[in-house]
């Protein structure tokens, strides 16, 4: 019982150290639409595992340089002949193929493909746990450090600008958070889901918050959920792990999406028996209607 | 002449290989109320990136006093929806008073939106709360570019008295860029043509006061600009760029 408790133990403590980090870059993610930015930064980490594997380094190393260089040549790249998401199609999906060519390349090496590429939860190592909390850490301070100017210019570069906020070295900051995050979370969701738990927790989260701060609480708390949940359910039926975190994130989505719903038509129900009133209260020299529900 | 709040010297921008401002110098004082006019593409947005250092000038320089704090309404700002964001959570990155914002809110016209959100407000509500942040900078300077679009006519007009009363109590300059002339020529001290660089620029208000304006005003905004005195001192021969003063550019089109 103490051997199965440990590592179900240690396998939650790598999924919360992830959620932890995931939740509040996750909703920067989603704010400033970069989830195919972060698959390419994510997909790049193969890369890093193989140049890891050739050059006998920690994979954690390997992976988060990577993620940077990808990182950055994409964010210096993008919009220069082709579009955004052109460019980071490519980028995403090359650094796939050329990963998973490299690797194959690494001969008298077992290499665990399955488990770069969905994660390998249960196996998480003292050592393991240790670097993510770690990056999750880090990861975490620096957001909430720079928070008030990464909103400022996630909301408008310009309006970030004239309060003396420079919107591109909030994006370096944004981006090497990322690949911080790619490094972390490759052993417990692997390289091909990692921007799920980004995307996911926070497009969960959205359904509830009114601020970005309580979208950041909210994202951490359904990735926590996720990871308990599908590690529960990996355990149960004997599903991969990393997967199964994944699955109970998106059913979580869907759930919030639903109750959300339900809330916001049964607030629209009692505003609209108070609104007239109050919104010609709020402006009288204005044609257009509020699009407010 | 009182100190420059901000000075630009021989302002050049190129991007992606066509020039788009050239030699353009400008100064802003305290107190006083600037207007950038020009037809479309003449860079008056670019030339407002630039003064509240969102963009870099390729030649020349920009000069701020010491400490400047600006208060910037941009043109158009889209919020991306999947951002929770409410009123009083946006006006917090101007001031963390509570009173403040509510006092601010209720200054702009747009009184008790606190607990809205930004992506809820109509187009008018939204420029009055971004007028609203602006003013919690307490700024040296307040920049408009086309803050009341989206606004009636009548909400154009209550929108600039409003920027006017708001330069009177807080002392602050004003640089705006607008559409609107007839509202130019009541509530600027300063106009200034653009068009890749600087055309010409004067004071509007002896010319409003002018037979010859109340004659021509009957004739649309191109009337107002015509009127307009212009300072032809260099020429205008070079062909790179089209320079359309009797017939006010996009104005016209745009308010009818």
């Amino acid at each position: 019982m103490s051997l199965l408790g440990d590592f179900v133990l240690r396998a939650c403590l790598a999924g919360i150290g992830v959620a932890l980090a995931a939740g509040p870059l996750g909703c920067f993610v989603v704010w400033r639409r970069m989830a195919y930015f972060g698959d390419a930064t994510a997909h790049a980490a193969l890369l890093g595992v193989t140049l890891s594997l050739a050059l006998n380094l920690p994979v954690v190393l390997g992976v988060a340089a990577m993620a940077v260089a990808m990182a950055l040549t994409v964010a210096l790249a993008s919009g220069r002949t082709y579009a955004v998401d052109t460019m980071l199609g490519v980028a995403s999906h090359a650094a796939l193929a050329v990963g998973l060519v490299a690797l194959s390349f690494l001969s008298g090496v077992r290499v665990d493909l399955m488990g770069y590429l969905f994660g390998d939860i249960l196996a998480v190592t003292a050592a393991d746990l240790a670097v993510i909390f770690g990056g999750a850490a880090l990861v975490s301070a620096l957001i909430a450090w720079r928070w008030r100017r990464l909103l400022m210019a996630t909301i408008n570069p310009d309006l970030a600008a004239a309060s003396g906020v420079d919107a591109g070295r909030e994006r370096l900051i944004l981006t090497l958070a990322l690949a911080v995050l790619v490094a972390v979370a490759l052993k417990v969701v692997g390289v091909l889901l990692v921007t799920a738990m980004l995307i996911v927790p926070a497009a969960a989260a959205r359904a509830f918050a009114r601020t970005p701060e309580e979208m950041w609480g909210l994202a951490v708390a359904v990735g926590v959920a996720s990871s308990l949940a599908g590690i529960w359910g990996s355990w149960t039926w004997d599903t991969p792990a990393g997967p199964s975190i994944v699955v109970a994130a998106v059913l979580l989505l869907a759930l919030a999406n639903a109750a959300g719903a339900l809330t916001r038509g049964r607030r629209a129900d009692q505003t609209s028996s108070a609104g007239p009133a109050g919104a010609s209260a709020v402006s009288s020299s204005e044609s257009e209607s509020s699009s407010s529900r | 002449m009182s100190a420059a709040l901000i000075e630009t010297e021989g302002l050049g921008v190129s991007l992606g290989g066509s020039r788009i401002l050239r030699d353009v110098s400008i100064r802003v004082a305290r107190g006083e109320i600037v207007t950038i006019v020009g037809p479309n593409g003449s860079g008056k947005t670019t030339l407002v990136r630039l003064v509240i250092g969102a963009l870099r000038p390729t030649e020349g320089a920009v000069r701020r006093a010491p400490g400047l704090v600006i208060g910037y309404v941009p043109q158009r700002l889209a919020i991306d929806h999947t951002m929770p964001l409410s009123v009083a959570r946006f006006l917090a990155f101007a001031s963390r008073d509570r009173a403040a914002r509510t006092r601010a809110l209720a200054h702009v016209g747009a009184p008790g939106l606190e607990r809205r959100q930004m992506i809820d407000l109509s187009g008018g509500q939204f420029q009055r709360v971004m007028l609203a942040h602006a003013l919690l900078r307490r700024p040296d300077l307040l920049v408009l570019d086309e803050a009341a679009q989206g606004l009636d006519q009548p909400g154009t007009a209550a929108f600039y008295r409003l920027v006017e009363t708001l330069r009177a109590e807080l002392g602050c300059a004003v640089l705006m860029v607008s559409h609107d002339l007839h509202v130019v020529m009541a509530a600027s001290d300063r106009v200034i043509c653009l068009n890749g660089h600087v055309c010409c620029e004067g004071a509007p208000m002896h010319v409003s006061a002018a037979p010859e304006y109340r004659a021509l005003f009957g004739h649309g905004t191109g009337g107002t600009m015509a009127l307009y005195r212009h300072e032809h001192d260099h020429a205008h021969g070079d062909g790179d760029h089209a320079h359309h003063h009797p017939r006010a550019p996009e104005e016209a089109e745009e308010e009818a």
